[in-house]
C-alpha cells in the first residue's frame, strides 16, 4: 500500500481511524525493519574499517540477522522548575517566588553529572522552565562550566526556551542558538511541540511559542549543524486529525533540513495537570506510534515511551514500529510529577530488548552505536 | 486475518491453515508458536479465533473479590500472600467482616469471587453459614468461591470425600469455583515449588467431580516462573483434554507470576511480549474453552487492553480489592469502575459488554443506570 510513494494525509486519515490493530502494527514494523537492516548493514561496513576479526563479525550479523534495539545511557537534569508560560498540561512546573520552586547549584549539577558518568552516561538532557530572571549568560556560563569540567553530550533547551531567551535577550533566536551552541550545546531535544497546532495551543499551552516558531527554532539549529529530535505529547485537547497535521509539519520540514535523529510521541498524564482527562490507552498509543512509522518515512529513528507506557506495552512498542528503547533516565522529573513512574536500569532494559527478539545496544544522540 | 503468504514467510503457512479451518493445533503447534519472533502475526492468528467466537464484544463483571484469610498449611513459594497462623501479617476476617465488605458494594454487584488460604482451623460449617447469609443478602450475585486446592483441604480436614464437600458448598449456594491453584500441573515445578500442595491430577480431579456435579468453573494458569514453554503446553493440553470429557470449564486465565515478596523473588518480571504470546497460544490451544481472560490485575490495565487483540475477549470485573497479586508486587490499581473499564474497552474500538459469572449477558434497565434492582426478575439473562 505505502510502496507506491509516501502517504498524504488523507491516506494516512484512512490507515489511522480504519486499519485494523494488527495490520496498522505490521505495516509499521515492516517498514521498521527495512530502515533498520539497512542501517545494520551501514554499521557492519563500518566495523569492517575498524575490526581485525571484521569479516567474521559482518557476515554473522548478515546470517543470524537480529534488528538493533537502541537506547541511550542518560538523565534528565532539570536546571529549573521555575516557569512564566502555565501550561495546562504541565504538573512540573511552579511559578517565580513558590515555595518548591528551584534554580540547581553548580554543585548540584555536577553531583548529578558525576553520578551519570558514574553510571556509564554519555549524555544529559538540560532543560528547565522559562524562567524570568536569568539572563543568556546564566545558561552560556552552565554549559562552559559543564563542557570545561567533564566529557558528556549536553542534549539542551527546547524550543520554548531559546524562544523565550531570544524575547528576553532582545536578539534572534539564530543568534542565541548560536551562542548557546559556542557555549557548549550539542544537541537539542524536541519538547515543547506538544500538538504543532496553533488552535490547540492556544487553549492548552496560550504563552507558549507558535508551531511555526517551534519549527522555525529547529530549522535555524539544523541550518547551524545541531541535530535535534522532535516530539508530539497527545491525548489532551487536540482532535485526532491534529496529531497527523502535526506528523506532517515534521514531515515537511525534516525534507527541507533532514536535521531531526528521531520522533518521540508520549501520551499525555492527566494526573496534577489543570486538564482533567483519562489517560491514553496503550491501544491508542500504539496505533499513534503505528501511524508515526509510517507517515514520518523521511525520519530514521521512532522512540518507545516506557516512562509513560510502563515496560511492557514500550516493548510490544518495538512490534508497532519502534526502533529504539529511549533512555535509562536515571533521573525524570516531568512526567514522575504527573504521578507516574517507572524504573529501568540498562539491564532490564536489554532483558526487555532481547526477550522480544532484537539485539540491544546503547547509542548516541545520533544513533551511533557504542 | 493476514493472508496465507505472511504466515508461509513465517514457517507456520500449515498452522493459519488450521486456525482458518478451527482444526486443533498440536502441542508441537504451540511450540512454533511460542517461537515465532512475530506478534503481529501471532497476535493476528489468535484475533481470528477470537472474533469469531466473540465478534467485536469484550466482556466485564461487576464482581468483588473476597480474600477471607491468607493463613495457609501450604508453603508455595511463589506465594506472597500466604502466612502461617500467628505471623504478624496473618489475617482472618469474621464472617461479620465478610459480610460488611459485601454489603458495602451497592446493587449491582454479578460476582462475589471468594479465596483464600488452606487455613488449618475453618470448619467447612464456616463457609456453608457464609455462603447461606450471602445468598440472602445478594441474592442477585454469583458466588464463585473456593478454589479446587480449597475444596481438597477441606475434604482431608473434614475427613470425607471432594464430592461430599462439593455437594455440602453447592446446596449452601456456591455456583461456581474460580480456577485459582492450578499453577502449572508439571510435576517436577510442583515438586520445586510447592511440594504441599493438591498435585496437577488431584487439581483436574477435583474440577471433574464439580463439573460432574453440575458446577462449572474457571482454570488457570500460572506462568513466568521456573516452567518450560512445553509445561505451560502440556498444561493447557491437560485442561482442554478434560474439558473434552466435562465441557465444566467457563474461562481460561493465564496468571503473570509476580516475583516481588516471594522465595522466588530473584527471578524478573515476565516480559509484555511473554504475556501476549501465553494470552494468544491459550486462545489458540483451548479451543473448547469459551473464553480467556485477560486479568488487569496481574497484566496492569494497559496490557490488558492490548491482549483484547492477542486473544481475550474478558477484562475480569472491577475486583475492588485484591491481596494476592498485590502483595506480590502487583502494580495495578485495587479496583476499577464500571466506567474505568468501559471507557478502556471501548479506547481499544470493542464493544463492553457486562456479564453474569457464565457469561451471560446481563442488560440493565435505563432508568436505573448502573444499579440493579433488588428484585431477581429486574435482571434479564440473555439464552435464559
Amino acid at each position: 500500500m505505502i510502496d507506491n510513494g509516501r502517504l498524504n494525509i488523507d491516506q494516512a486519515w484512512d490507515l489511522y481511524r480504519s486499519a485494523d490493530f494488527h495490520t496498522l502494527g505490521r505495516m509499521a514494523h515492516e517498514v521498521r525493519l527495512k530502515k533498520h537492516s539497512s542501517s545494520l548493514k551501514k554499521h557492519s561496513s563500518s566495523l569492517k574499517r575498524h575490526s581485525l576479526s571484521l569479516e567474521n563479525r559482518s557476515q554473522s550479523l548478515e546470517k543470524h540477522f537480529e534488528p538493533v534495539v537502541t537506547y541511550i545511557v542518560d538523565r534528565n537534569i532539570n536546571y529549573s522548575n521555575v516557569c512564566v508560560c502555565g501550561c495546562r498540561f504541565c504538573a512540573f512546573f511552579r511559578p517565580p517566588g513558590h515555595s518548591e520552586s528551584f534554580v540547581l547549584s553548580r554543585k548540584e549539577l555536577s553531583e548529578k553529572i558525576e553520578e551519570t558518568l558514574r553510571l556509564g552516561g554519555t549524555q544529559v538532557l538540560l532543560q528547565g522552565g522559562l524562567h524570568p530572571d536569568l539572563p543568556l549568560s546564566f545558561y552560556e556560563e552552565m554549559l562552559s562550566f559543564i563542557k570545561s569540567n567533564y566529557p558528556i553530550h549536553i542534549h539542551g533547551f527546547s524550543p520554548p526556551e531559546i524562544v523565550f531567551f531570544s524575547r528576553l535577550e532582545g536578539i534572534g533566536t539564530a543568534e542565541v542558538i548560536s551562542r548557546l551552541r559556542v557555549a557548549g550545546l550539542d544537541s537539542i531535544p524536541g519538547g515543547g511541540a506538544e500538538i504543532l497546532v496553533d488552535s490547540v495551543r492556544r487553549r492548552v499551552s496560550p504563552r507558549k511559542c507558535s508551531s511555526a516558531e517551534w519549527l522555525a527554532v529547529m530549522e535555524e539549529a539544523h541550518s547551524q549543524g545541531l541535530r535535534t529530535t522532535a516530539t508530539m505529547m497527545f491525548g489532551h485537547e487536540e482532535a485526532p486529525r491534529d496529531r497527523l497535521l502535526h506528523l506532517f509539519a515534521l514531515r515537511d520540514l525534516q525534507d527541507r533540513t533532514a536535521g531531526f535523529t528521531a520522533f518521540i510521541p508520549w501520551a499525555f498524564q492527566p494526573q496534577n495537570t489543570a486538564i482533567p482527562r483519562e489517560p491514553e490507552t496503550a491501544v491508542s498509543y500504539l496505533r499513534l506510534l503505528a501511524i508515526s512509522r509510517l507517515v514520518l518515512d523521511n525520519f530514521d529513528n521512532i522512540q518507545a515511551s516506557w516512562v509513560t507506557m510502563g515496560p511492557k506495552v514500550a516493548q510490544l512498542a518495538l512490534f508497532f514500529g519502534a526502533n529504539d528503547f529511549g533512555s535509562t533516565m536515571i533521573e525524570e522529573n516531568v512526567v514522575a510529577a504527573a504521578g507516574v513512574h517507572f524504573r529501568l536500569s540498562s539491564e532490564e532494559i536489554d532483558r526487555i530488548i532481547q526477550s522480544a527478539g532484537f539485539q540491544a545496544r546503547r547509542r548516541t544522540m545520533t544513533y551511533e552505536l557504542l | 486475518m493476514f493472508e496465507p503468504r505472511y504466515f508461509k514467510k513465517l514457517g507456520l503457512e500449515d498452522i493459519s491453515h488450521k486456525v482458518a479451518e478451527g482444526e486443533r493445533l498440536t502441542i508441537s503447534d504451540g511450540e512454533r508458536l511460542f517461537a515465532c519472533p512475530d506478534m503481529n502475526a501471532i497476535g493476528s492468528l489468535a484475533h481470528q479465533v477470537r472474533t469469531r467466537l466473540h465478534g467485536n464484544t469484550a466482556y466485564y463483571i461487576v464482581n468483588r473479590h473476597i480474600n477471607y484469610s491468607n493463613i495457609c498449611v501450604n508453603g508455595c513459594r511463589f506465594c506472597a500472600f500466604s502466612r502461617k497462623k500467628g505471623d504478624p501479617l496473618s489475617f482472618e476476617l469474621s464472617e461479620q467482616e465478610i459480610l460488611d465488605k459485601i454489603c458495602a458494594s451497592g446493587n449491582g454487584l454479578r460476582e462475589i469471587h471468594i479465596v483464600g488460604g488452606c487455613h488449618p482451623d475453618l470448619p467447612l460449617s464456616f463457609f456453608e453459614d457464609l455462603v447461606r447469609k450471602i445468598r440472602v443478602i445478594k441474592p442477585d450475585a454469583f458466588i464463585k468461591a473456593f478454589t479446587a486446592v480449597e475444596i481438597a483441604h477441606f475434604a482431608k480436614k473434614e475427613g470425607t470425600s471432594v464430592i461430599d464437600i462439593l455437594a455440602r458448598l453447592k446446596s449452601a449456594g456456591v455456583q461456581m469455583l474460580p480456577g485459582g491453584g492450578a499453577e502449572v500441573f508439571s510435576a517436577r515445578v510442583r515438586e520445586r515449588l510447592c511440594p504441599e500442595k493438591l498435585d496437577g491430577n488431584g487439581w483436574l480431579d477435583v474440577m471433574r467431580q464439580a463439573h460432574e456435579t453440575g458446577i462449572r468453573t474457571n482454570a488457570t494458569m500460572l506462568y513466568g516462573h521456573i516452567e518450560t514453554v512445553r509445561e505451560r503446553l502440556d498444561h493447557m493440553a491437560a485442561l482442554r483434554e478434560l474439558q473434552d470429557r466435562t465441557g465444566g470449564f467457563v474461562c481460561f486465565i493465564p496468571l503473570t507470576f509476580q516475583p516481588a515478596n516471594t522465595g522466588l523473588s530473584h527471578l524478573p518480571p515476565t516480559t509484555g511480549v511473554d504475556d501476549l504470546k501465553t494470552i494468544a497460544v491459550s486462545r489458540l490451544m483451548l479451543d473448547n474453552i469459551e473464553h480467556i481472560k485477560a486479568y488487569w490485575v496481574m497484566l496492569s490495565v494497559k496490557l490488558a487492553q492490548a491482549a483484547l487483540f492477542f486473544g481475550a475477549d474478558d477484562f475480569d470485573g472491577t475486583v475492588v480489592e485484591e491481596k494476592i497479586g498485590h502483595m506480590a508486587g502487583a502494580e495495578s490499581q485495587q479496583g476499577m469502575t464500571r466506567r474505568e473499564i468501559e471507557r478502556t474497552i471501548r479506547a481499544a474500538g470493542l464493544e463492553p459488554v457486562e456479564r453474569d459469572s457464565l457469561f451471560r449477558k446481563v442488560f440493565r434497565r435505563p432508568a436505573s443506570e448502573g444499579r440493579l434492582s433488588s428484585s431477581p426478575d429486574a435482571v434479564w439473562l440473555e439464552n435464559d
